[in-house]
């Protein structure tokens, strides 16, 4: 234990006081002092003692001390030894290297020169389409594919952090038979036997079951066809925890259709949305596409001042809601009362409850109903999985009544041949295995051990010893929590390792190629069937172009195949638009089934009824934003990233409201025992704004038992809670306090900029009569009052500045984790992300702004280092480890930093991330291969941040000297650039009047935050525009921006001036 | 009271602290000198390698033109390291029983890879990129030395940071025409001043020094 003079003292943050809600809390401290406009947590908003002493220092109470326990004369005699070698240490000489050439080199490989290969990696079944940039035959890093229709170029979060899992040290190597070492060959003589044995009974492969995830591969779907016609008595189960199961049986609600239907939106044409519980922003197959096409309406400089208007009806704090013009937060149970009344407003025919519908929700209704209705065929209603089918029928419904089908709203085809409910079909499989009728199983990338619902009892069933199931394969990337309960386990090969075909959600095919050989040997799941097809000797890429040479890739086979992998692509492969009719009895059967009371599966809370006793609270079941249903636990990338709205990281938790967390008497990391259904788990709190009252929230995909060295023992199992009956959310939810407290590690008070006007934002109508609204928030400097020297942008002929627009971020983060994947990042684990050391070189803010806490707007701000023109971290360096370079970056020079960190002390944006300890991983061979080798990796004691890209601009610029001409605009795209969904990020030359960045740079919307400190950022945004609706806005207006009365009577006020604004900043300065 | 120390303690105490100071410097000076010599550097220090490949033999005596193997130099920032099937495109018809090329019909056959030594290397934290300076007008001489003249190959300038900006702050001095940058024992026609001043007007080289002095430009 330390024994340093003084204890660590643990960072406390308040009880929210038990007596009050934390409203009250809010209130009586707000009253007397007033709290920051923006706020990131209620301690920041209540502002209380605790909170401010927290934020004194940039790095909290003891974060740069010595952590390990080593007394201080221990330390002190270490130091003493190592000053006096210090001297020596320019002496050392390079050590010998070696350089080792090809033997046979390559085609196309020269040594420095990235290639770039188009596939997609699967997930849920279906194909998200990526472009991968390989370093001499390795991965390296993901983007998106530009000419595909889902990705258009971008990716989110869990594309980019897939290449880690393909280097990740923890998955498995080798074929394993119980656990012992073992061979494809030896599986494959076994199975043959087991095959025989199947072929024995009547019908044929009466006990063979094979569970997978959903499946949209068409050759693997034809291969699993074949071999169910060679086994007639043979099942074949679907299940994903996540899928959308209540989409698909809503729409055959609606339509009746034999055929099963799945909406596709066309949100660029859309004036209106109204999201029902949908996170179509961030969440789903389709949501980097669907991100992109509602910002392109949201951008209201570029679209004559027209704006779409967004509303949210939601549980839980989404990105989606983040992003609402109005968001009304709702129960889940509630929310099917909501469409029905929306439905009654649009005089379908429907009727809701008469009772319990208080003012605010029937005011909203009304608005949001006269809303559509002015905007038929222009608008569109969805409904997210986890509403029942019910809703989604009735979202269904709405959408033609207010014509939008066809126009907004098509259907298609699912993607995945053949799906099925896979809850129902899971149900089937327990069920046939409990009754002893399954005796060989054979499960594909699944790990039903760990996420089946909790009722059905996988475990037992694959681990009791008179299991019948006598013969259980396991094929998946880990070694886990199923694969210990099984016989078999072959590794898999990642999708960057194999060969294969896949649809995306839009039904377009992508034939999946490897950019590097199976590491550890591994398997695709086409072999694997093909191995029960009696095919095991045949290569994944033999059977891939088998299938398509039959399947008709149209024309000349050779060159088709070559042009569908140089674009990542088969042309005409999209699923057709469909514009069915709903049914005329819908309106009728689902006015029948509210009327009767019986409840759609899964909502079994009658509207209306609110649980004022701690035993009526509702649970609902999410995957969790950055390690979705679990796949990615041992994803160290996705498990530091903050989520987007909780800023957690290394952990889930009960999440509910201030005004629930106030009448339990709950506070942030206090521990609760969750009980529903008999069955319980220990949970730590954590108290999210703008939460659903009486509601709680709990992430899925934690608690793993066998992740890996990185997820596993993290958080807690809310699969352990999860009924197959009410997957999604249900009532019957009682919590229980514990003692003791759980420590949380959420970075949303890292590196606060502490009040300071970073955001601006104000309503539409108040845009349209100020258009400089953002000017005149705060006193801006003129350029000469400075002592540093003025810089020349005519030095160079490049000058690189960035454009962030705030309309446009949806904050998924997935810039963040392609800053990592691109800089060599490293990852710092739980403990340092306690003490703020995380490193993330660009992290997108969130804040809160209003004063009550149940409702408040948020917002999301990417903050990385702006390269100040003046640079308060440059003129403070000892060592000058970083200067300003002529285009205009601030430089980062590595190899001069000594680690006095008075730079990041500087630096007002608090960007600057220093490595405490040597972060980065030195010793795991296979992760070497993962990193980009024109990026340094850095040793502990060097600061870094962000560099703007700066090998990509010096690999541009090399490349147009070469070629004698200037960098185009839009040749140079940055990391986060490049993955942004909704290309909120915009970087180029400002030199260049043309170009976009300096378009935006010179929209009314463009202001430097912090530019009141006179910094010059070259990294600039764009004022937030929110589009309200008149009869829905409160008393005050949304957005920060309040003109002031006196400024209206002078002129508007000159940038230069000192009076201007100055009464708005001392407002809130405190 | 009795004197304590004596008078000598006088001169001794100035002897002490100049010479403390001379003897600092005098340190320092020779931690340069020894940080700048071949022992640090490995400049002019000839190296062994696997197959005692001789520059000598196969530029000055065949005529063999520098990107024939390294051939990566005008397109990459490697100039790229000739593979053991570039060994064998001559080898494989000469010389096919020599002993002492044993190592590279060994490395073809077994396809394991030859290890050499590298001569010119830089720091991980130094990023030099070979094409921008060829299509700039730098010699490969200029940085490479006489490699004509090198039986085995050795490391003929210290490539330290010093020795880069010498030629980055005045690149005039070395700059020579682009058709004449693989040549070994080129004399300018003119006055390289300005020849220099010219060519860099010509290949649009940073005549304000700017990109060429900018840290990032090298270390990122």
């Amino acid at each position: 234990m330390n024994d340093m003079n003084h204890s660590r003292r643990d960072i406390q943050l308040p009880v929210i006081h038990p007596s009050g809600t934390a409203h009250d809390a809010v209130a009586c401290e707000a009253s007397a002092h007033p709290g920051p406009e923006f706020w990131r947590s209620l301690d920041e908003l209540a502002g209380t003692p605790e909170f401010e002493e927290y934020l004194h220092r940039e790095f909290p109470d003891n974060a740069s001390e010595w952590m390990d326990p080593v007394g201080r004369r221990q330390f002190l005699k270490l130091m003493g030894a190592s000053l006096s070698l210090a001297g020596l240490a320019s002496c050392t000489r390079q050590p010998t290297e070696k350089i080792v050439p090809y033997v046979q080199p390559p085609e196309q490989i020269v040594p420095g020169k990235p290639l770039f290969y188009a596939t997609a990696m699967p997930r849920g079944g279906l194909g998200f389409p990526v472009t991968a940039e390989s370093h001499m035959g390795r991965p390296i890093k993901i983007e998106g594919n530009e000419i595909h229709p889902a990705s258009l170029g971008a990716t989110d979060a869990f594309a980019q952090a897939s290449i880690l899992q393909l280097y990740d040290p923890d998955r498995s190597r080798t074929v394993t038979r119980v656990g012992q070492i073992s061979t494809w060959t030896e599986f494959l003589g076994a199975l043959a036997l087991e095959l025989e044995e199947q072929r024995g009974l009547e019908p044929k492969g009466r006990g063979l079951r094979l569970l997978t995830g959903p499946v949209s591969s068409p050759t693997l779907t034809a291969h699993i066809q074949t071999l169910l016609k060679q086994f007639p008595g043979a099942r074949w189960h679907q299940y994903d925890p996540t899928g959308p199961d209540n989409a698909v049986v809503g729409a055959k609600m609606a339509f009746g259709e034999h055929e099963p239907l799945q909406a596709i939106y066309a949100f660029d044409k859309a004036e209106v949305v109204v999201s029902l519980d949908g996170d179509f922003l961030c969440s789903g197959p389709y949501a980097v596409r669907y991100a992109r096409d509602f910002m392109a309406g949201r951008r209201v400089y570029a679209n004559n001042g027209r704006m779409n208007r967004l509303y949210v009806a939601e549980s839980f704090l989404s990105s989606t809601g983040a992003a609402a013009d109005h968001r009304l937060k709702m129960r889940p149970p509630d929310i099917p009362r909501l469409a029905r009344l929306v439905a009654q407003h649009l005089n379908m025919g429907i009727e809701a409850p008469a009772n319990a519908t208080d003012e605010q929700e029937a005011r909203w209704v009304a608005a949001v109903a006269r809303d559509l209705q002015a905007h038929r065929g222009a608008s569109v209603v969805l409904a997210g999985e986890s509403q029942p089918p019910a809703v989604h029928a009735l979202a269904c419904a709405i959408n033609e009544a207010l014509g939008n089908v066809g126009k907004t709203v098509s259907y298609i085809r699912p993607a995945a041949p053949m799906p099925v409910d896979g809850m129902q079909s899971l149900r089937e499989l327990a069920a046939d295995m409990k009754a002893g009728q399954v005796t060989m199983l054979v499960i594909l990338g699944c790990n039903p051990v760990y996420d089946a619902p909790a009722d059905l009892g996988f475990r037992e069933l694959l681990a009791d010893t008179q299991s019948k199931v006598k013969f259980r394969v396991h094929w998946g990337l880990y070694a886990d929590e199923t694969a210990e309960y099984c016989h078999w386990h072959i590794p898999a090969a990642h999708y960057l390792e194999s060969w294969g075909d896949i649809r995306a959600y839009d039904g377009t095919v992508t034939i999946l190629q490897p950019l590097i050989a199976p590491l550890y040997g591994g398997k695709t799941d086409l072999e694997v069937v093909a191995a029960m097809l009696g095919m095991g000797n045949q290569s994944a890429y033999d059977l891939v172009r088998e299938h398509w040479r039959t399947a008709g890739l149209s024309g000349n086979f050779e060159p088709a195949w070559e042009r569908a992998l140089h674009d990542g692509l088969i042309h005409g492969t999209a699923s057709p638009l469909l514009t069915p009719k709903v049914r005329p009895e819908l309106v009728q059967d689902l006015r029948r089934e509210w009327e009767a009371g019986s409840t759609p599966r899964a909502a079994t809370q009658e509207a209306g009824e609110s649980s004022a006793a701690q035993g009526g609270l509702t649970i609902l079941f999410r995957p969790d934003p950055t390690i979705w249903d679990g796949q990615f636990a041992n994803n160290a990338w996705l498990q530091e990233l903050p989520k987007p709205l909780t800023k957690l990281t290394w952990d889930n938790a009960a999440m509910m409201s201030p005004a629930t967390a106030g009448k339990l008497g709950l506070a942030n990391e206090d521990t609760v025992e969750l009980k529903y259904r008999g069955r319980t788990v220990n949970a730590p709190v954590w108290v999210v704004p703008g939460h659903a009252d009486e509601c709680v929230t709990v992430h899925l995909g934690y608690g793993r038992r066998r992740a890996g060295r990185v997820g596993t023992g993290i958080g807690f199992n809310a699969y352990l809670l999860r009924t197959t009956e009410a997957p999604w959310f249900d009532a019957g939810l009682e919590i229980r306090k514990l003692d003791g407290k759980y420590r949380l590690a959420s970075t949303q008070h890292h590196h606060s900029l502490q009040g300071r006007h970073n955001i601006r934002a104000t309503d539409l109508e108040e845009y349209r009569r100020h258009p400089d609204f953002a000017q005149h928030m705060v006193h801006k400097p003129s350029a000469d009052m400075t002592l540093y020297p003025q810089p020349s942008r005519d030095q160079s002929e490049y000058a690189w500045g960035m454009v962030v627009d705030l309309n446009s971020c949806v904050g998924c983060n997935a810039c963040v984790v392609a800053c990592q994947a691109e800089n060599n990042v490293p990852v710092v684990g739980k403990e340092q992300v306690l003490v703020s050391r995380e490193m993330h070189w660009l992290r997108v803010d969130r804040y809160y702004r209003g004063d009550d806490p149940d409702q408040p707007e948020t917002y999301h701000q990417p903050m990385m280092c702006v390269h100040c023109e003046y640079a308060p971290c440059e003129v403070v360096c000892p060592v000058a480890a970083t200067v300003h370079s002529s285009e205009g970056l601030n430089d980062m020079v590595y190899n001069r930093c000594v680690g006095t960190r008075y730079c990041s002390n500087n630096c007002p944006y608090k960007v600057r991330r220093f490595n405490f300890l040597r972060y980065n991983d030195w010793d795991s061979p296979v992760l070497k291969l993962l990193r980009n080798p024109d990026v340094t990796v850095r040793s502990r004691g060097v600061m870094e941040k962000c560099t703007y890209c700066v090998q990509r601009i010096n690999a541009a610029r090399q490349a147009a000297k070469l070629e004698d001409r200037s960098i185009r605009d839009g040749e140079i795209v940055t990391a986060c650039q490049q993955a942004c969904p909704t290309q909120a990020i915009v970087f180029g030359n400002i030199n260049d009047p043309n170009s976009r960045v300096s378009k935006l740079k010179a929209e009314q919307l463009n202001y430097g935050v912090l530019e009141e400190l006179n910094t010059r950022p070259r990294t600039t945004y764009l004022a937030k525009v929110w589009n309200s609706n008149a009869d829905l806005v409160g008393k005050e207006p949304p957005g920060n921006f309040r003109p002031d009365k006196r400024a209206h009577a002078k002129e508007h006020g000159h940038g230069d001036s000192i009076e201007t604004g100055k009464s708005e900043e001392l407002k809130t300065e405190n | 009271m009795s004197q304590i120390f004596h008078p000598s303690t006088n001169t001794i105490s100035k002897v002490t602290l100049l010479g403390a100071v001379f003897f600092l410097a005098a340190l320092l000076w020779v931690f340069g000198v020894i940080v700048r010599s071949p022992y640090v550097t490995e400049a002019n220090v000839v190296r062994q390698q696997p197959v005692p490949f001789s520059h000598k033999h196969h530029v000055a005596g065949l005529g063999i033109e520098c990107r024939y193997c390294h051939t990566t130099v005008e397109t990459s920032a490697f100039a790229g390291m000739p593979s053991t099937k570039t060994c064998m495109t001559c080898h494989s018809q000469i010389w096919v029983d020599a002993p002492i090329l044993e190592p590279v019909r060994a490395s073809y056959r077994t396809d394991q890879s030859i290890e050499w030594t590298r001569v010119n290397d830089l720091p991980d934290f130094a990023y030099f990129n070979h094409s921008i300076h060829v299509k700039k007008g730098i010699g490969c001489e200029t940085c490479h030395g006489p490699v004509d003249d090198m039986a085995l190959a050795w490391r003929a300038n210290s490539l330290n940071m010093e020795w880069c900006l010498d030629c980055h702050r005045d690149p005039a001095r070395y700059v020579r025409p682009r058709d004449k940058v693989f040549e070994i024992g080129y004399k300018p026609a003119e006055d390289q001043r300005v020849l220099g001043e010219r060519l860099m007007k010509e290949y649009a080289i940073d005549t304000q020094r700017a990109v060429l002095m900018n840290c990032s430009t090298c270390h990122r």
